[in-house]
């Protein structure tokens, strides 16, 4: 019992961080019908820009409080991520709109590519370790055998995440730009017609991604404290299947897709293999594709000719 | 920004073009900044600190400004020109250049032997003919699925791998030859193609493409964690050498030198190995090219082009896509159990996604569906690279420690994004039809982009 307590409690720490990408997946591919592929990459990104502002904050600027760190990291870190999938959106996919099915894809396999590379060449190939923050724990429930805790980051990101996911809900549902963005996803050119800058639409579609993927990224410095530039392919597959688990094109859909996945992969670790979790996690992906395409909030694909 | 502008105007509107470039270096400053003009690095205490190179981003910074604007004035102010049909080699060209090309393969490793003697040739038989031959053969096989099925398949590289894992446990367990496990390595892998085509080929581009790249991993995982099978990370080494039916190349008395009274030398067996790669090559290419005259080729490019009006028209398209699948996959079972009786050593680092993704990129530079691109393009990412590592100018001019393997890969996921934008048929695109009544038209298709399936 206590095992698992202290799985979930680190399975939806997990999945937070999932579903904050598995967000950016969603949107592109509700809006465009692409898979983003080089999002993973962005999120590795995020998590590098993090890394550089809080060595800034920590030891050029010399603020002591984590806090105010970690909140001026979160913010630097949501503008410039925000900056660079505007500019991947228009150097790489922009110019490829109307162009024949697979393009955007394979542009998006070589962005991927090139992000990674480009991290590792101008960053170095190394792991990058962060002095551990917020390393202090709440004991729920003491045992003699198991202890079952909560630590300050983790109450952290369930935090943030929650009040960001609570601010962007408000955004695409309530603000004129989210009505537009809701627009272009039901019927791109009739959108167009109606007087909606479509193109600027999807730009501030991908802004809106990078700047989730941005807060997991400043979570995921924080959670495991070290960031790698190897780091955006497995989070990115994970969290793609999170969004096809959810049903492509769904936002809440998206987060509990996250969650699931989160909890599969902990417990999957906890009580099988910890070498197999990243094949329970793929399989899933496949499964899911295979006989629910659908996913568990999606709405049907109907192919028009 | 302006080149979306109606490219007629004459004269240059100033104002717009430095506002443009102010934009354009304020972007790069945020893009650059903390990736290039700040480095992280770990001191003596292995701690996080910061390090600045503020003249290397300034330099990339001036770079992409000045360019940016050199760009706005002499080329996105002219007015466009007109869309010209993508490159097609014409088929007088096509009748000499394979017999040539092929010419030129087959007595290249004798030229080298002759000019360069048998200690200087290995290097560039081995590392420039054997090395780009292999990724002809896995461009090839690629080509079938991607090229011509147009099914986008991120996980070739499996195959490759069933095929070299099958050859080293095969003939390290049961000792048989390697002409006995060449067609069963092809066997299994095409085998695989089909146990794992039967479930994904009902799922349309991008989910067929992330189902392919997640079963790609799975089995890279598996080999990794399943150590009393694959002995894991460390890899199998010793894998048996193969031998000229029967004939082992080594010093011993009936080994190959001994055999033809020759002196021992390990160049025999490059050699061997190069004719042995070229014959799996163009085999493929035979193959690929004899497919396209078929009904099965017919019904791949047909399938590539339209889905929807391939089902109306009776195709049976899952038939159709598991044979693309599992002949792509076979080829690469070939290619596969080549490379682990070249290397004698294989080890789940060999088949990584990045692999998948070269050899996608060799098909999609070169042009989906073009035989002769993918040569191009084997030939310019692969040897070029190979090249780059031979010119020690650069090394003047990027310092001592510059080492160009290392923007290997950088330059080819930025050559991915380039081709797409720039030509996305590839270098050299074949759409002309391969059926025709009379006389070879251009299709219309050729030089309008493509509706949406």
């Amino acid at each position: 019992m206590e095992v698992f307590l202290q799985q979930l409690i680190n399975g939806i720490t997990l999945g937070s961080i999932y579903g904050l990408i598995a967000i950016g997946y969603t949107m592109v591919f509700g809006i465009i019908g692409m898979v983003n592929f080089a999002h993973g990459d962005v999120f590795m990104v995020s998590a590098f820009i993090a890394v550089i502002t809080f060595l800034i904050v920590t030891t050029w600027l010399g603020i002591g409080s984590i806090a105010l760190a970690l909140f001026i990291c979160l913010i630097a870190a949501m503008v410039l991520t925000s900056i660079w999938n505007w500019t991947i959106e228009r150097v790489a996919y922009r110019p490829l709109r109307g162009s024949f099915r697979l393009a955007p894809l394979i542009s998006a396999i070589g962005m991927s590519i090139f992000l990674s590379n480009f991290v590792q060449v101008a960053q170095g190939p190394r792991n990058k370790p962060v002095t551990p923050m917020l390393t202090d724990v709440i004991t729920l429930i003491r045992s003699d055998i198991y202890s079952v805790t909560i630590s300050y980051k983790q109450i952290m990101i369930w935090a943030v995440t929650a009040v960001l996911l609570m601010g962007f809900w408000y955004l695409v549902q309530k603000t004129p730009l989210g009505r537009a963005q809701r627009a272009c996803e039901q019927d791109r050119k009739m959108a167009s017609l109606l007087g909606i800058d479509v193109d600027r639409t999807i730009s501030l579609t991908f802004v809106m991604g990078a700047a989730l993927a941005a807060v997991a990224g400043v979570m995921y410095m924080v959670y495991y404290g070290v960031v790698s530039f190897s780091d955006g392919f497995t989070p990115g597959v994970k969290a793609f299947t999170a969004a096809v688990l959810g049903g492509i094109g769904s936002l809440p859909g998206a987060v509990i897709g996250g969650l699931l996945i989160g909890l599969i992969e902990v417990f999957w670790s906890a009580y099988f293999t910890i070498d197999y979790k990243d094949v329970a996690a793929f399989s899933i992906l496949v499964v899911v594709l295979i006989f629910m395409p659908q996913g568990i909030l999606g709405k049907p694909e109907v192919e028009k000719v | 920004m302006s080149h979306d502008a109606p490219a007629a105007a004459p004269s240059i509107d100033w104002s717009r073009t430095l506002k443009d470039a102010v934009i354009t270096g304020l972007i790069a400053t945020a893009i650059l900044g903390p990736f290039i003009g700040l480095v992280t690095v770990q001191d003596m205490e292995h701690r996080l600190i910061l390090q600045t190179r503020w003249p290397l981003f300034l330099a990339l910074l001036a770079i992409l400004v000045v360019g940016r604007l050199l760009l706005q004035i002499f080329v996105w102010g002219r007015p466009a020109k007109p869309k010209r049909a993508p490159l097609a080699l014409p088929p007088s060209v096509e009748r000499i250049a394979a017999p040539f090309f092929i010419g030129l393969l087959f007595v290249f490793p004798i030229s080298v032997l002759f000019a360069l003697g048998p200690q200087g040739s290995i290097k560039w038989i081995d590392n420039y003919g054997i090395q780009i031959l292999i990724y002809i053969m896995l461009g090839w096989g690629l080509n079938i699925v991607v090229g011509l099925a147009g099914l986008l398949d991120l996980g070739y590289v499996a195959f490759y791998a069933v095929g070299a894992y099958s050859y080293a446990l095969l003939a390290k367990t049961f000792g048989l030859s390697f002409w006995v496990l060449l067609p069963l390595a092809g066997i299994l892998a095409s085998f695989w193609g089909i146990i794992l085509g039967f479930p994904v080929l009902r799922l349309r581009g991008d989910y067929l493409a992330i189902v392919t790249l997640a079963f790609g991993e799975i089995i890279r995982l598996i080999l990794i964690n399943w150590v009393d099978f694959t002995s894991g990370y460390a890899g199998i080494s010793g894998i048996p050498r193969p031998t000229l039916f029967g004939i082992p190349f080594n010093a011993s008395d009936n080994g190959f030198a001994a055999t033809f009274g020759l002196e021992f030398s390990p160049i025999h067996r490059t050699i061997f190995l190069y004719y042995l790669i070229l014959a799996l090559a163009l085999l493929t290419a035979f193959v690929t090219t004899k497919l396209r005259r078929l009904p099965i080729g017919r019904a791949w490019e047909a399938l590539r082009e339209d889905e929807i009006a391939c089902r109306s028209l009776g195709i049976n398209t899952t038939t159709t896509k598991l044979t693309a699948f599992a002949t792509g996959a076979m080829f690469a079972g070939f290619a596969g159990s080549f490379f682990a009786a070249r290397q004698g050593f294989i080890s789940p680092e060999s088949f990584t996604f990045m692999e998948s993704a070269n050899i996608l990129a060799i098909v999609v530079l070169g042009g989906m569906g073009s035989l002769w691109g993918v040569v191009i393009a084997a030939v310019a990412l692969v040897g070029g690279f190979e090249l780059m590592r031979e010119m020690d100018f650069l090394k003047l001019i990027f310092g001592t420690d510059f080492d160009p393997t290392q923007y290997r890969t950088l330059l080819f996921g930025a050559a991915m994004v380039g081709i797409m934008l720039w030509k996305p048929r590839g270098l050299i695109s074949t759409r002309e039809p391969t059926a025709f009544l009379k006389e070879r038209k251009a299709v219309s298709g050729s030089l309008v982009t493509e509706g949406h399936g």
